[in-house]
């Protein structure tokens, strides 16, 4: 504990108070530690705005939220009715609800572009593999809440999206049917369904969302912000032991985030208010139309920010496993002709894959396609420790990464934007290639990314004042 | 700076992808829709649609998240909505519900008439708004001897709803024509043939159309035209506002070397 710390009697009454928080609670040092005195690179650029953003939108849900739930009705007979009572009846509703529905898919997009960033500059290697983790468990979280939000304004695309991804957990061998009967709480998507979906959508998983949060920010704190020269800036410090490099986070990057902020509020409220539809996309026309059990739309996507995943669930067809089979097969003998390991593990792995093999061809594609789906999202928590590149940056690496990366980005925007169309030949091809090529590369990043001349990492961060 | 070169490249590569498949996706079916007028902001137009839509649509279809004092917003006094609008025993705080009775309906036409109230966001589609296509519905009724309603529509070919506005438009029939389209015959709408006249010409009968259309989009969203308003004030505000954090993060950097 703090020794008490006394000012004097003439101090003005702000700093007597200030002092008074101090002796019982660690205001000051806080501060300091999160904010005046954490010392962040100073070669930031554009991309290293959406944390702070996320963290703004994820405050805009919240409170919006809580005035959303005062006038909604989880009730399968009065929440489409209670969404258009708060659109129309209610003062200033529609507008709670509009930054709600938007804030959902921007929520995405700048966690999306959150994620490019740190996948750039190789955010998530040693130290920063537990950030990592933490933002891949929100990210996880944050999917949850928006599936288990959508449902809530019982539409028709609420109602039939839900009904399709509850139904895939039933492709789970032996657990699947009571697995899915357990999450509907009903035989169908129905009143049960809503009501628990609410409650996690409202308390359960935001809960989880804001420790998780806490803890990706303690963490980052702990070990400091990398940056786009991916260069550890606590390396080179001054008399102080302040870093060379870095600067206070307050006021620089505070006021750097609230010009970010007020620039993305512009795009928000263009949004909002101009087209809170987004051509269908943050709204979706069909979930105009109140829930219908006895009446299955024509076509069923998901909205936007799940699409690429659920590409990946469609790819995987009973043909696409036998190339499935072909990849586990040569990956098996590769490692036992080219891996440097025991003949135990390499036992092991031919056992491995045998077995792996067998479940593939005795169960059903779906629980696969369902697999691959989950796998899309669970493979990115394994990323430190897939990466072998000698440096951090993709700056410092060779030239033919950064365009293995950018096919890799336009690779998983094909997915998305394919996810969105109903199935036909050639967009079944490509989501199948797309598919292999997005698991092709995490998995065989140990092998690809060691390979190449990277080119040498300067001491000092590169930085133009401006 | 480097990440500039390498993002450019990245958009330019996505562009040309995204452009491909858009390109590949451009094919559809069905009747094109035509363009709907807005006349969202127009209130005698707005009154007129109201009028159409009470006498008309409101026997077996109901608004039922729509409150009659609301058409306040569309510049009736609540006694002019009282002498009327309000053809049913409705109190004005009511919303608006079908005179029918939901089983007869069912019986009558073998489904229940959908809700309007939502109905011109609920149609929008990848041919238009939702006010094309309803503008397009109301305009392409024909007869049909061999519907139970004697009438088919071919923006919603085999609807079971009947003409209701035929004393308006009259009976047409379309008229079409045989193309041949990328190697298989075709029919193409050329135009219509006015059977019976109505009582209003063509060009009335699209203008009312219009009217009530466009009812029914502000009526989707009684707040659209005010949202639009405020978006103005709040961007214009916006603008300001990140001129002076602009002015505010260079002042604080322009010490960091």
């Amino acid at each position: 504990m703090a020794d008490y710390h006394e000012v004097s009697p003439n101090a003005p009454a702000g700093e007597k108070l200030l002092n008074w928080v101090d002796n019982r609670f660690p205001a000051s040092k806080l501060f300091k530690e999160h904010m005046s005195e954490y010392y962040a690179p100073k070669n930031f650029n554009f991309f290293y705005i959406f944390g702070s953003l996320s963290l703004l939108v994820l405050v805009i849900q919240i409170v919006t939220g809580i005035f959303l739930v005062m006038h909604y009705k989880p009730d399968a007979a009065l929440a489409f009715g209670s969404v258009e009572y708060i659109m129309r009846d209610v003062p200033w509703g529609w507008l709670i609800r509009y930054m709600h529905s938007t804030g959902a898919s921007a929520f995405f997009i700048v966690v999306y572009l959150h994620m490019f960033r740190g996948l750039m500059y190789g955010s998530y290697r040693k130290p920063r593999e537990l950030i990592w983790l933490f933002g891949c468990g929100i990210f996880l979280a944050l999917m949850a809440e928006a599936f288990m939000g959508y449902l809530l304004p019982w539409g028709q695309m609420s109602y039939w999206g839900a009904q399709v991804i509850v139904n895939l957990f039933a492709a789970i061998p032996f657990v699947g049917p009571d697995l899915a009967l357990l999450i509907r709480g009903d035989f169908v998507v129905g009143d049960a369904t809503l009501n628990r979906f609410f409650s996690f959508h409202v308390i359960a998983v935001p809960l989880v969302l804001l420790g998780l949060v806490v803890a990706h920010i303690i963490a980052l704190h702990e070990v400091g912000s990398n940056n786009p020269d991916g260069i550890e800036i606590k390396a080179k410090k001054d008399a102080q032991g302040r870093p060379l490099d870095g600067i206070p986070f307050h006021p620089y990057y505070s006021v750097h985030d609230i010009f970010a902020v007020s620039v993305f509020l512009m795009v928000f409220s263009a949004i909002v208010f101009f087209a809170p539809e987004m051509g269908g996309y943050f709204l979706e026309y069909n979930n105009f139309v109140p829930a219908d059990p006895f009446q299955t739309p024509l076509h069923i996507a998901p909205v936007w920010y799940f699409t690429p995943f659920y590409s990946m669930l469609r790819a995987v067809t009973t043909e696409m496993m036998y190339a499935l089979i072909a990849c586990v097969l040569l990956g098996a003998i590769l490692a036992v002709l080219k891996g440097k390991m025991p003949t135990l593990f390499k036992v092991l792995i031919v056992g491995a894959a045998a077995g792996l093999i067998a479940m593939m061809l005795s169960i059903d594609a779906k629980f696969w396609g369902v697999v691959a789906m989950g796998g899309g999202v669970v493979i990115l928590f394994f990323l430190p420790w897939l990466d072998n590149s000698p440096v951090k940056s993709i700056r410092y690496r060779p030239d033919w990464h950064k365009y293995l990366y950018a096919v890799f980005i336009v690779d998983f925007l094909v997915l998305g934007y394919l996810g969105i169309l109903p199935v036909s030949d050639l967009s079944s091809r490509i989501s199948q290639l797309g598919t292999l090529f997005y698991f092709g590369f995490f998995l065989l990043m140990p092998w690809w990314s060691r390979l190449g001349k990277s080119k040498p990492v300067p001491d000092r961060v590169t930085f133009t004042p401006h | 700076m480097k990440t500039t070169g390498f993002t450019k490249k990245i958009i330019a590569g996505l562009t040309l992808a995204l452009g491909l498949v858009v390109g590949a996706q451009a094919a559809g079916g069905g009747i094109a829709w035509d363009k709907a007028p807005n006349k969202t902001n127009d209130m005698v137009a707005l009154q007129n649609g109201a009028k159409l839509f009470v006498n008309y649509c409101l026997n077996c279809h109901s608004a039922a998240f729509m409150r009659y004092n609301r058409l306040t917003d569309i510049g009736l006094t609540e006694q002019q909505i009282k002498d009327n609008l309000l053809v049913t025993n409705a109190k004005i705080g009511e919303t608006m519900k079908a005179a029918i009775d939901p089983q007869q309906a069912k019986a009558w036409f073998g489904a229940n008439p959908p809700d309007l109230t939502v109905i011109a966001r609920s149609r929008a589609g990848a041919g238009g708004s939702g006010a094309d296509y309803l503008y397009t519905y109301m305009r392409t009724f024909y007869r049909d001897a061999e519907k139970p309603t004697g009438w088919n529509n071919l923006a919603f070919p085999n609807i079971a709803m009947p003409h209701v506005l035929w004393e308006l438009q009259g009976e047409r029939r379309p008229i079409f024509e045989e193309v041949v389209a990328h190697g298989h015959p075709t029919q193409v709408l050329k135009g219509w043939e006015q059977v019976k006249p109505g009582t209003m010409t063509p060009l009335q009968y699209d203008q009312n159309i219009g009217d009530l259309v466009s009812y029914l989009q502000w009526m989707g969203e009684p707040a659209q035209n005010t949202r639009v308003k405020i978006g103005v004030w709040v961007l214009l505000f916006l603008g300001v506002l990140t001129l002076f954090t602009w002015r505010l993060n260079a002042a604080y950097w322009k010490d960091i070397k």
